[in-house]
């Protein structure tokens, strides 16, 4: 009973950055319907700002998240006017291969300029372990989980309440009808990444801090990952992005749990393959019939 | 057949002179064994990029799983060959290694091949990574360090030999009945159907056939350089390969011809600038899907006919 009320508390640490990661890549699919591969990346750049302002800038970590936030909106912002806006109007298939070259850049360029060494994250904040009934929690993995749970509740109201927010929904649903009540799809668009890299920002200088490694490949499976957590509640459905990033972290720390760590990986790419065979909508999507 | 006897001859004219100069090269001492790498290098992408254009290029389905297969036919050629030192034992070994690949591609294939465009790309890469962690996992392939001390039974000479079947064969299957389905179902999958064109049936030979030619590619590169471990054969390698498709074309051979050329020349070139390489080749991916998304050549394929055409013409003028 212990051990399954420590790795749930494990499985819900990780799995709130699997959420807030894929909030980003189902907001970004459900607007212009691209896998934005680039993401991960963005949230490796967090981790390597945070790294950078608290140990150059010793801003403390509050400051750092929210600088990192800023950075990555600012970031993803200018992807997206300069890869992925002028593509607008090509096939999928075209973006999700600029996506891909994105992605590559990022994770060579900051091997070039930084190196491929693996760095430890500075301890901005002292752990100190709580023990209830057996369970130990540290005050990072309750950071982590609380931190999360208050963008992710940010994000529903800024979508659900904000005239933004409506404006975004409405894009999502038909760009052209959008356009015509006078929304401007360009900065609805503009906005869905900033909001989108800022969770990743966050996601980045979380998991700098309970892994305490950064480097320029970490975004790479994580963001796999998310993807696949944003496919398993449904891709455009940001409760589901919540529900599947929580069900992915999970899955993650039971099979760690039960002595498979090296399959941790192949397990979760084996239930993305399943999801979408089975329910390829997802647990929240829509169903949508193809019209000839 | 024998309309075309003029061409196919014009085409082997050119694959035994391509063999010929290689081999006066070598022989004259050109080619050191640091370009030689260079060629063979060449040789194994083009035939990786040509099953990977079929697939992308011809079929329309785009699969990122493609150095799942290459890790198939490179692991089945570094474990026979390790007990069958011989020429025959590098053959059975090719032969075993695409028998796995077909089967894991049909595996693959039936369910993943429902979905479309870029949910069908993560699928495959899933199916790549989860290939590529059980070979990390099982101790007939020796984990993560990998196979070393593999034989080298293969020179350029056999590369560039397999290159030209490879070659014949998916341009011919692209030329014949079967690739004008293939390709209507690249056109319009709906239209295709109705047409009475087995969709599934298509893009699944379509993918089959490029696990096969990757399988290939694996058990030479496996030969070749004689270590492998399952690093080589991760998700940037499939980006690798589709670098190469993109870049000359999507949906033509000759363009994967040239951009392996090209490429594989900047690499031996840009040797020494390490990640500096990595960060040109992906500006240039993403200028080029920005400013020409169909790739260099797009699908302008290189042919004896029109030169021939020509002729006749003039000589129709003349008469």
């Amino acid at each position: 009973m212990q051990t399954i009320g420590q790795q749930l508390i494990n499985g819900l640490s990780l799995g709130s950055i699997y959420a807030l990661l894929a909030l980003g890549y189902t907001m970004v699919y459900g607007i212009i319907k691209l896998i934005n591969f680039a993401h991960g990346d963005i949230y490796m750049l967090g981790a390597f700002w945070g790294y950078f302002v608290i140990n150059k800038l010793h801003f403390n970590f509050l400051f750092a998240m929210l600088s990192a936030m800023l950075f990555c909106a600012l970031v993803g912002v200018i992807i997206e006017y300069f890869a992925y806006r002028p593509l607008r109007k090509s096939p999928r298939i075209t973006a999700l291969i600029t996506a891909i070259g994105v992605s590559f850049l990022l994770e060579n360029g900051m091997t070039y300029f930084f190196t491929a060494n693996t760095r430890n994250f500075p301890q901005a904040i002292q752990t100190v372990t709580y023990h209830l009934g057996g369970i130990q929690i540290s005050n990072i993995q309750l950071l982590i989980l609380g931190t999360a749970c208050l963008l992710m509740l940010l994000l529903e109201l800024i979508i659900k309440r904000t005239k933004m927010g409506k404006a975004m929904r409405a894009v999502s649903v038909d760009p052209e009808a959008a356009q015509l009540v006078g929304i401007n799809i360009n900065h609805t668009i503009s906005f869905t990444f900033a909001l989108g890299s800022a969770m990743a920002g966050a996601a980045g200088v979380l998991i700098g801090l309970y892994y305490n490694s950064i480097d320029p490949l970490m975004g790479m499976t994580p963001g796999i990952k998310a993807f696949v957590a944003a496919v398993i509640g449904g891709i455009g459905s940001v409760p589901g992005a919540s529900l599947g990033g929580f069900l992915i972290g999970l899955l993650e720390t039971a099979v760690q749990a039960v002595g498979l760590s090296a399959y941790k990986d192949a397990v979760v790419y084996f239930v993305l393959i399943v999801i979408l065979l089975v329910l390829p909508a997802g647990i929240f999507g829509k169903k949508t019939k193809e019209k000839v | 057949m024998k309309a075309n006897l003029k061409y196919n001859a014009a085409w082997l004219g050119v694959m035994v002179l391509g063999f010929v100069v290689i081999d006066a090269c070598e022989f004259l001492g050109i080619i050191n064994s640091f370009i030689e790498n260079m060629l063979v290098t060449i040789g194994i992408n083009i035939i990786l990029a040509t099953g990977l254009n079929l697939i992308i290029g011809f079929s329309g389905q785009f699969s990122l799983g493609h150095a799942g297969f290459m890790a198939i036919g490179a692991y089945a050629t570094g474990i026979i060959t390790q007990t069958l030192v011989t020429p025959i034992g590098f053959y059975l070994s090719v032969v075993v290694g695409i028998g796995i690949a077909i089967i894991a591609a049909l595996i693959v294939g039936i369910p993943t091949l429902r979905l479309r465009g870029d949910y069908l790309a993560i699928a495959t890469m899933g199916a790549a990574e989860i290939i590529r962690i059980l070979i990390n996992n099982l101790k007939i392939t020796n984990g993560a360090a990998g196979l070393f001390n593999i034989p080298p039974l293969v020179t350029w000479a056999t590369v560039y030999v397999f290159m030209c079947i490879t070659t014949i064969v998916t341009v011919n299957f692209i030329h014949s009945r079967s690739g004008r389905a293939v390709m209507s179902v690249r056109e319009d999958e709906i239209a295709a159907e109705s047409m009475g064109i087995n969709t599934t049936r298509w893009k699944l030979a379509a993918f089959v056939f490029g696990a096969s030619t990757a399988a290939i590619g694996g058990s030479l590169h496996a030969a070749y350089i004689q270590t492998i471990a399952p690093g080589d054969f991760n998700i940037m390698a499939s980006i690798a390969i589709l670098i190469i498709v993109v870049l000359g074309g999507v949906g033509s051979i000759t363009g994967t011809f040239i951009a392996a050329i090209v490429l594989g020349t900047l690499d031996t070139v840009l040797q020494n600038f390490g990640t500096l390489r990595m960060i040109i080749y992906s500006l240039a991916l993403i200028l080029i899907m920005i400013f020409k998304p169909s790739g260099l050549l797009g699908t302008w394929e290189f042919s004896f006919k029109p030169l021939g055409s020509r002729q006749r013409k003039e000589q129709s003028v003349h008469e």
